[in-house]
């Protein structure tokens, strides 16, 4: 695979665990992926699969003390982040990788101006203050389209609607020109029309700045749109990964054919809408093997009692389903 | 804001009429008001001058008209133990008193909150455990009992502060630290609980998502946000804390307004008492609206509606 | 007959499985204080209000000059602080059930009628909540007993009226977010009276939290009660109240601090434990309250 020469980050066997009063819970068990400079990489999944985890891992910003990263590698730039001091860790924090979170509302400190909230990250890593900063946050405020940015840096968060507050999100992770982007879920409690203009700057400005982008989300829709190569997670794994046209065209693991057909189509006229059978599995609960196995429609015997390891089919095409040779042939399952 | 403000104004306003009511009937209540307001051994033109004085003898309405109209002009009659005239005797005392509230509430901020906020982050560690059972202490111990167990150790056996009045540093330590104990239990908890829920929120995550130092996101972030219940709460105390004012200042012979009136009690001086209770009670109901105030300031968005 | 002894049965288990992981010392405690009052002249060795005066100012057993007789010692006027202690529960239990039901009783009533018919009476009886919680209510009880006397029925009166405006504060709240629910607006459509609704529909579910408010406020009680007695506007001596003795002992700290320290000590224990089972109990009914 080619990923060991240009790849920004990659992550091998990365393992998050919470160890509670009930239990440890595997929320990220064992996940390998790489992202590229300035590709956009999507992790998709049903919510409390591990994703939001994942993002929070590669910033070692795991719930404590009940969460910790007990294994594995997060190698960004060279190198392996899950070495660095504390102070180092803070320095990459905002700067090199930074993050945008779900809800704005919540994500703004009500209690202080967004100038000032924007300006703080880039006074804590440009070192920049007084009128150096004001313009710097006024930038910021430009580059992500908010109108009158110099007399909005006054306003505070509960001032502004949230189309408008997601962007002063999307201002404070790309203030101090990151090379990773780690976008949790950002349209999620967003308008459907917000949305789509959300997703078409973001796109804009990653091309603008060449940011790579993690894109966590629920919505294969958006994966589409935004991503160039995706990874499907389910209870702390990653099942598939690919680039988005062979996802689409070839969903290989079960459960990302039974995601894909959830998904309602326009030219097939649906009389139920499907959906996948069981629930989610409880994370603290797993039984050794495939953790699809319960709600799997091609579930055999080996997969209740062994993980598969990851096939490569075709080209950087990776799935871990000890049925995969079924369907090697890229049979299209469309519309099923 | 000038909307919430103006209300809260009005409210206070009410609430003071009908302190002043009730003070107003409490003396007349009994059916023989002279006797209290005169006192037991006062001559017979003392008593016709207090009559007069206050309207005894007219219908209610006139004298209720003739108490507002002293109380406008800041008469609160004069104590019958001294026959000076209370409001001199009130102010006097003023001092002392907000020296030993301020001693309390400054303290008991300090440390209720320093505390609080350290609980918050180490929580389900020793220092948490160890806080909340401070906590529970604090807002069991009668504030008199405590008042004198730290009065007989420290004072009587140790002797190493003095058991009562006012005067320097080491004057203040005792009764400071009673009357602050409650008050610091409560800050705490509340801190506590608030700083809990505010570490959750998405905002503190992405405090430290930026890079910022965790004292930072601590103390800047989280702190000014979790103040927000703490003032509230100020606003309820203010009533339990002139109780444990008067208790305090009893037990330690501390000369403010709170030792004075139970010297009125004591001595069966009405017209004191009465005075007393208008004064600190319309007191408080200011220092409500001045917590209020600054409610706002610490809420932008409050300010903002 | 067998079907209600089935029935207490099961209330009894549940209750048990409530309970469990409750705290125990303070159960024990309170236990304790509660025996002590019911069984105060069986348990106490002496009378609480007359007292030997040979035997007066003696310190607890283990000083010098103490006897097992009189083991927490005695005070200026010969009587043994032990058992005045042991009656004291009963002062200090009863004035806490009662101010509590009373202003349990008002407050609730205040609070169910606000929360459930709102509109200006929502507004007229907030704002007397309000007004009720920012006066100093101390100030009041002494100018009130200064004016009328002190006695027991006075301090009830003084503490229900401190204490009412919690009960109506916190049921009001309930009942709003009770009114939300599903069952309300079934029952006026099956054209159930108000007060009916109230009563069965309302009421039940706002009890549990009652009861927590109850527990924290009977320890409150108890403080403000002692306060009071102790600046000498509670309950009236030979009473063996122990805020009373307290202030009774305080001439005396210097030398013969135990007058004081018992009864002061009674206070905090009793206190202390209430706390603690309340908070407890409101831990433990808390994700309840939210799974109805």
């Amino acid at each position: 695979m080619e990923k060991r020469i240009t790849s920004l980050l990659e992550v091998e066997n990365l393992k998050t665990y919470f160890f509670t009063r009930r239990g440890v819970i595997k929320a990220v068990d064992g996940i390998s992926f790489y992202v590229k400079k300035g590709e956009t990489m999507g992790l998709v999944g049903e919510s409390g699969c591990g994703k939001t985890i994942t993002g929070l891992s590669l910033l070692r910003l795991v719930p404590e003390p009940a969460g910790r990263i007990v294994e594995g590698r997060i190698i960004f730039e060279g190198e392996d982040v899950l070495k660095k001091s504390p102070t180092e860790m803070r320095k990459i924090r905002g700067s090199k990788i930074s993050m945008i979170l779900q809800d704005s509302m919540t994500s703004l400190n009500p209690s202080f101006r967004i100038g000032d909230q924007v300006g703080e990250v880039i006074r804590l890593h440009g070192m920049v203050r007084g009128r150096t900063l004001l313009q710097k946050v006024i930038e910021a405020l430009r580059l992500v389209r908010i109108p009158d940015a110099e007399m909005r840096i006054r306003d505070y968060p509960h001032q502004m609607s949230g189309g408008m507050r997601q962007r002063v999100t999307g201002a404070i992770a790309l203030s101090c020109q990151p090379s990773l982007i780690i976008a949790d879920e950002p349209t999620t409690s967003l308008d459907v029309t917000i949305q789509a203009q959300y997703l078409r700057l973001l796109k804009e400005l990653q091309e603008q700045t060449k940011t790579s982008l993690l894109f966590i989300t629920h919505d294969f829709g958006i994966v589409a749109r935004m991503c160039d190569r995706v990874a499907v997670m389910y209870a702390g794994k990653i099942v598939e990964t690919a680039e988005t046209r062979d996802i689409f065209d070839n969903p290989l693991h079960p459960y990302t054919r039974a995601l894909m057909s959830c998904l309602p189509k326009i030219e097939v006229q649906l009389k139920i809408l499907a959906t996948i059978d069981g629930q989610p599995p409880e994370l603290g609960d797993l039984p050794p093997g495939c953790p699809f196995a319960p709600r799997c429609s091609e579930v055999s015997e080996k997969c209740w009692r062994y993980y598969p390891p990851q096939t490569v089919v075709g080209r950087d095409h990776g799935v871990s389903c000890w049925n995969v040779h079924q369907y090697q042939n890229g049979e299209s399952n469309r519309g099923s | 804001m000038q909307r919430y403000l103006f209300g809260r104004f009005l409210q206070t306003l009410f609430s003071l009429f009908v302190l002043l009511t009730i003070v107003f009937f409490a003396a007349r209540l009994t059916g023989d008001p002279v006797a209290l307001l005169a006192g037991e051994i006062a001559t017979r033109e003392q008593v016709e001058k207090l009559r007069a004085y206050y309207g005894l003898d007219k219908p209610m309405h006139v004298q209720y008209m003739l108490y507002l109209s002293h109380l406008a002009r800041g008469d609160l009659g004069r104590s019958i133990v001294t026959n000076r005239r209370v409001t001199t005797l009130v102010v006097q005392r003023l001092g002392a008193s907000l020296e030993l509230l301020g001693a309390a509430v400054l303290l008991s901020l300090t440390a209720g909150l320093v505390t609080g906020v350290y609980c918050a982050v180490k929580r389900g560690y020793r220092f948490d455990l160890l806080g909340r059972i401070f906590a529970v202490i604090g807002q069991s111990l009668p504030v008199f009992w405590l008042g004198l167990i730290l009065m007989l150790v420290f004072a009587v056996w140790l002797r190493l502060l003095p058991t009562s009045g006012r005067g320097g540093l080491s004057h203040i330590i005792l009764p400071a630290v009673t009357l602050g104990c409650g008050l610091s239990a409560g800050i705490l908890r509340l801190t506590r609980s608030s700083m809990l829920d505010i570490l959750s929120t998405e905002y503190i995550k992405l405090a430290r998502i930026k890079g910022l130092s965790e004292l930072i996101v601590i103390w800047k972030h989280a702190v000014k946000n979790a103040l927000i219940p703490v003032v509230t709460y100020f606003a309820v105390l203010l009533a339990n804390l002139v109780a444990g004012a008067i208790v305090t200042e009893t037990v330690f012979a501390w000369p403010g307004f709170g030792q004075l009136l139970m010297q009125a009690v004591i001595h069966r001086d009405f017209p004191l008492i009465q005075g007393i209770v208008l004064f600190v009670g319309s007191f408080v109901l200011l220092a409500n609206v001045l917590v209020d105030i600054l409610y706002t300031f610490l809420d932008p968005r409050i300010r903002y509606e | 007959m067998a079907v209600y002894s089935q029935k207490a049965f099961k209330n009894l288990c549940s209750i048990a499985s409530t309970m469990r992981g409750a705290p125990k010392i303070p159960i024990v405690i309170l236990v304790m204080v509660c025996m002590a009052a019911i069984f105060a002249p069986l348990i106490a060795q002496h009378s609480p209000t007359v007292g030997s005066l040979s035997d007066r100012m003696m310190p607890p057993f283990w000083a010098k000059g103490g006897s097992l007789n009189y083991p927490m010692g005695t005070d200026a006027l010969g009587r043994d602080i032990l058992s005045r202690v042991i009656f004291g529960t009963r002062i200090s239990l009863s004035i806490a059930l009662l101010a509590v039901f009373f202003a349990g009783s008002i407050g609730t009533t205040v609070g169910l009628v606000s929360g459930y018919f709102g509109g200006p009476i929502d507004v007229f009886l907030m704002r007397m909540v309000d007004i009720a919680l920012s006066i100093p209510l101390i100030l009041l009880a002494i100018i009130l007993a200064a004016a009328l006397g002190v006695s027991f029925t006075n301090i009830i009166v003084v503490i229900v009226l401190l204490l009412w405006p919690y009960y109506a504060r916190q049921v009001r709240g309930e009942t709003l977010s009770i009114k939300e629910r599903d069952f309300v607006p079934l029952a006026r459509v099956a054209n159930c009276s108000h007060t009916r609704i109230i009563w069965r529909h309302i009421l039940p579910n706002v009890v549990p939290s009652l009861l927590v408010l109850a527990t924290l406020q009977a320890a409150f009680v108890i403080l403000v009660e002692s306060s009071l007695s102790f600046l000498g506007v509670g309950i009236p001596p030979p009473a063996p109240a122990w805020g009373l003795m307290v202030g009774e002992g305080r001439v005396y700290l210097a030398s013969a601090w135990w007058l004081s320290f018992w009864p002061g000590l009674a206070i905090f224990l009793t206190v202390l434990s209430m706390n603690l089972f309340g908070d407890w109990l409101r831990d433990r009914l808390d994700p309840k309250l939210r799974q109805i």
